[in-house]
């Protein structure tokens, strides 16, 4: 009994706090389902999927960066700079659009684990510098304006199209999370990662390959919002270069909303999961509100009221930490 | 042998920080390496390590040269070093800090079961019986340190280097960590054990390495070398540089303005009582370790008081913060300038007029012609040399710096001036200079408790000496009873 427990089992205030996000996220779900006629439709349920699974993406690469007690800025220059070189490659073939996206994407976080591994630059400071750089590269390529994606090779079919009756880009996500939770949990990469999160210097003298370890998760989050980068691309059918601005803090949101602690060290893959889609519910939630027609909410307003929400959630898991 | 490190020469920025320094280390004996601050233990041990690179000399590991490049390659070849600030991963588990780097694997996959049973069966031959899967943070700084053996146990280590191990730890829990230290001798493990408590040392070591001045000055089996001659290597003899600078008949006696009565806080200071009178120098001896700065900084208000009572000018005292002993006129130049005293990038005139800001403003604005006053006056009265004080403070030299540090404080009028190791790293001409303004400030009334480890200097500028051991007030020694050998006596102290 007490093996089976273990997984649930709270050791830390860490623990806690990611509780308290499921709880939070399962009460959301059970008031818009009891208030709202069609939350629980299918197709409320396909869309909110299809959508958000392109900020879950993002959100999970920024989990493993906050872990390691760094920070990702430059997420939304990289997936709209990468929708763009996406578009660029669809006509050819949709696997050279994916491939194409992730590969610049992969490129932005391989510059941002070099300059902050090699060139000891502040992670703040260096994927502020490449956010810049991504969405002007972006603009570059797109020459200022949306980039159409061909609709004759099936590149249109990775963001749009489902499969087993979920959306592809749902799909992909769980997969990246399932796979995102192997490496944290069940292989020593992910225990690496952790520790460095802890005390940098500790984990160098325990004989940890830190610069390597490091410059890894820049990689994944960068690869990660060069998915996306596609999703949005295929999805919308046309490479954004002015998207993607403020995803970074949606992500970071999602990320501390799940519990992770942004200075490192402790953090779990389901709860950052969690997070997203809590953020992302208060969204759809406030749309079936204005729909009631009792209220009408604009989109600032809707802002104002996700933003008190945030502050909310944070400071009730900081009290629960406290508790302990 | 097991270990021999020879002719090790190391400069940092063309300051010599070991100069030929040796050490060897026989398989399953515990060897105690010895020193005063700054005398390159660290350094020592860091380059065998891999931490820091050698400029010169050999070192042979088990009968082969080695040359690590970084902690990881020492590991791999059998040594582990447990650090003074204990180098675990404090939010992981205790298991996975045990087996981090190395971790049981199935399929690729961590093995957890295998972790715990590996975790608690190497535990449980220190007789420790834990919950492995909480994190380190959750247990006390004994478990932890057990928990950094552990993992230097499953890493078939056959050096152990233990800095400090017993510096945050109580009897009970010294008396496990030196059990675990005769396990790891049985098992043909050698330990290079660091540490400055006399008693300890006597207690659990083979041999002892004794280093000065980046050198090996002595080594001896344990056994022969007396307490007594243990301390004299340690601390050395340095030219008297400076002619007694205290007058040295008795002064008549003047009110007590300092009172400390048996205070203590943790384990670190235990039960010090000492008197700071007005006008007078007050000297606080001990070797490192002995709780020194510890005790200066529960007077300071940085620590706070648990046993015992402070008296100032005969009122009693406790201070939450050090903004509280400042308002009561108690000042504090710590002993390492650079961490927490000078701001090597401002100015001397803003260095100088730090603490004093609040009071300088008028209507809100810092009042630039009285800071300027009060900076010319005491960059005059101290004698600071400098070209202008606007230059900053970090191109003076020790000394001066040092002056700056004081003028800061004077500048507040205080009634009592704590200085930690005042002297260090000031060269031998600029030292007589600032103990001198010492004295001269004394006699002004103000009175100071000078922390020192160097002799000459207790004995030229103190008017007392309280000498502590092990976070215990020994003896105080008056101006007349005041002598090199009494005071090496009340050092090597044994606590009855």
């Amino acid at each position: 009994m007490q093996t089976i427990l273990r997984p649930f089992a709270i050791k830390s205030s860490g623990d806690l706090a990611r509780l308290g996000v499921m709880l939070a996220l399962a009460g959301l779900i059970l008031f818009g389902a009891l208030r709202y006629d069609n939350f629980l439709s299918s197709f409320n349920i396909l869309s909110f999927l299809r959508y958000n699974s392109m900020f879950a993406l993002i959100a999970l690469g920024m989990a493993f960066v906050i872990i390691t007690g760094g920070i990702d800025l430059s997420v939304g220059g990289t997936a709209a700079m990468a929708s763009v070189v996406a578009a660029l490659f669809s006509p050819y073939h949709w696997a050279a659009g994916l491939l194409g996206g992730m590969v610049a994407g992969l490129a932005v976080g391989a510059l941002n684990g070099f300059i902050i591994t090699k060139m000891r630059i502040q992670p703040f400071i260096a994927t502020l510098a490449t956010m810049l750089a991504a969405y002007g590269t972006g603009l570059l390529l797109a020459d200022n304006q949306s980039v159409s994606v061909s609709y004759d090779t099936g590149f249109t079919v990775i963001g749009q199209d489902d499969f087993l009756g979920f959306p592809i880009p749902a799909w992909i996500a769980l997969a990246a999370y399932v796979l995102g939770w192997l490496v944290l949990e069940k292989l020593p990469v992910g225990r690496h990662i952790l520790a460095i999160g802890d005390g940098e210097a500790t984990a160098g003298l325990m004989g940890l390959k830190v610069e390597r370890t490091l410059a890894a998760v820049y990689l994944a989050s960068g690869t990660l919002a060069g998915l996306a980068g596609v999703i949005l691309a295929s999805q919308f059918g046309a490479g954004q270069p002015t998207e993607g601005v403020g995803w970074e803090l949606f992500a970071i949101a999602s990320v501390v909303v799940g519990g992770t602690l942004l200075t490192g060290g402790s953090g779990s893959v389901g709860a950052t999961l969690a997070g997203a889609l809590l953020l992302a519910m208060v969204f759809n939630i406030l749309n079936f509100e204005n729909g009631l027609g009792w209220i009408s909410l604009s989109a600032y307003w809707q802002s104002v009221i996700r933003g008190a929400f945030l502050l909310v959630v944070v400071v009730l898991q900081a009290k629960l930490m406290a508790r302990r | 042998m097991l270990l021999s490190m020879q002719g090790i020469s190391k400069a940092f920025a063309g300051v010599a920080a070991l100069k030929a320094a040796s050490l060897e280390v026989e398989p399953a004996e515990v060897m105690a390496l010895v020193g005063q601050n700054g005398a390159g233990k660290s350094t020592l041990i860091k380059i065998l390590t891999g931490v820091y690179r050698r400029d010169e000399g050999t070192i042979a590991f088990d009968g082969r040269d080695v040359d690590f490049t970084m902690p990881a390659e020492a590991q791999a070849a059998g040594i582990a070093t447990i650090y003074q600030e204990i180098n675990l991963a404090p939010q992981r588990s205790v298991a996975e800090n045990i087996y981090l780097s190395r971790e049981p694997k199935r399929f690729g996959l961590i093995d957890h079961a295998a972790m715990r049973r590996g975790a608690e069966a190497v535990l449980k031959t220190f007789n420790l019986t834990i919950d492995v899967d909480r994190p380190v943070a959750h247990f006390d700084a004994a478990t932890r340190q057990m928990v950094a053996i552990a993992r230097a146990v499953t890493q078939n280590a056959r050096l152990v280097i233990m800095d400090e191990p017993t510096s945050s730890l109580d009897e009970r829990e010294v008396a496990v960590l030196f059990e675990t230290i005769r396990t790891l001798k049985r098992s043909g493990v050698a330990v290079i054990f660091i540490g400055h408590r006399l008693d300890e040392l006597y207690e659990i070591c083979d041999r002892v390495t004794i280093m000065r001045d980046g050198q090996t000055v002595a080594k001896s089996p344990m056994a022969d070398m007396p307490k007594m001659a243990l301390v004299r290597h340690m601390l050395g003899k340095e030219l008297a540089a400076f002619q007694a600078m205290a007058p040295g008949e008795e002064k008549p006696e003047r009110p007590v303005r300092l009172d400390v009565a048996n205070a203590g806080a943790g384990v670190r200071v235990r039960d010090v009582s000492l008197t700071v009178r007005e006008g007078e120098i007050s000297g606080l001896a001990g070797l490192l370790g002995s709780g020194r700065t510890e005790t200066a900084r529960l007077i300071f208000g940085a620590d706070n008081l648990e046993r015992g009572t402070m008296r100032l000018a005969g009122s009693e005292r406790t201070y939450r913060e050090p903004a509280d002993a400042i308002a009561d006129g108690i000042g504090l130049v710590s002993e390492d300038r650079k961490i927490d005293g000078i701001v090597p990038d401002m100015s001397i005139r803003e260095n100088m007029t730090l603490a004093l800001l609040p009071r300088l403003k008028k209507a809100g604005i810092v009042d630039r012609a009285r800071q300027d006053e009060i900076v010319t006056r005491y960059i005059r009265a101290l004698g600071v040399k400098c070209a202008s004080p606007d230059q900053p403070i970090k191109e003076l030299s020790g000394g001066n710096q040092q002056k700056v540090l004081l003028a800061r404080w004077l500048a507040t009028d205080p009634r009592v001036l704590i200085v930690d190791e005042p002297t260090r790293g000031i060269d031998i001409g600029a030292k007589s200079e600032i103990l001198k303004l010492l004295r001269s400030l004394a006699d002004e009334g103000l009175s100071v408790l000078m922390i020192s480890s160097e002799f000459e200097e207790l004995l030229a500028a103190a008017d007392r000496v309280t000498v502590l051991s092990d976070g215990t007030s020994v003896k105080t020694l008056p101006r007349k009873d005041l002598s090199e050998a009494a005071l090496l006596a009340a050092m090597a102290h044994q606590v009855e």
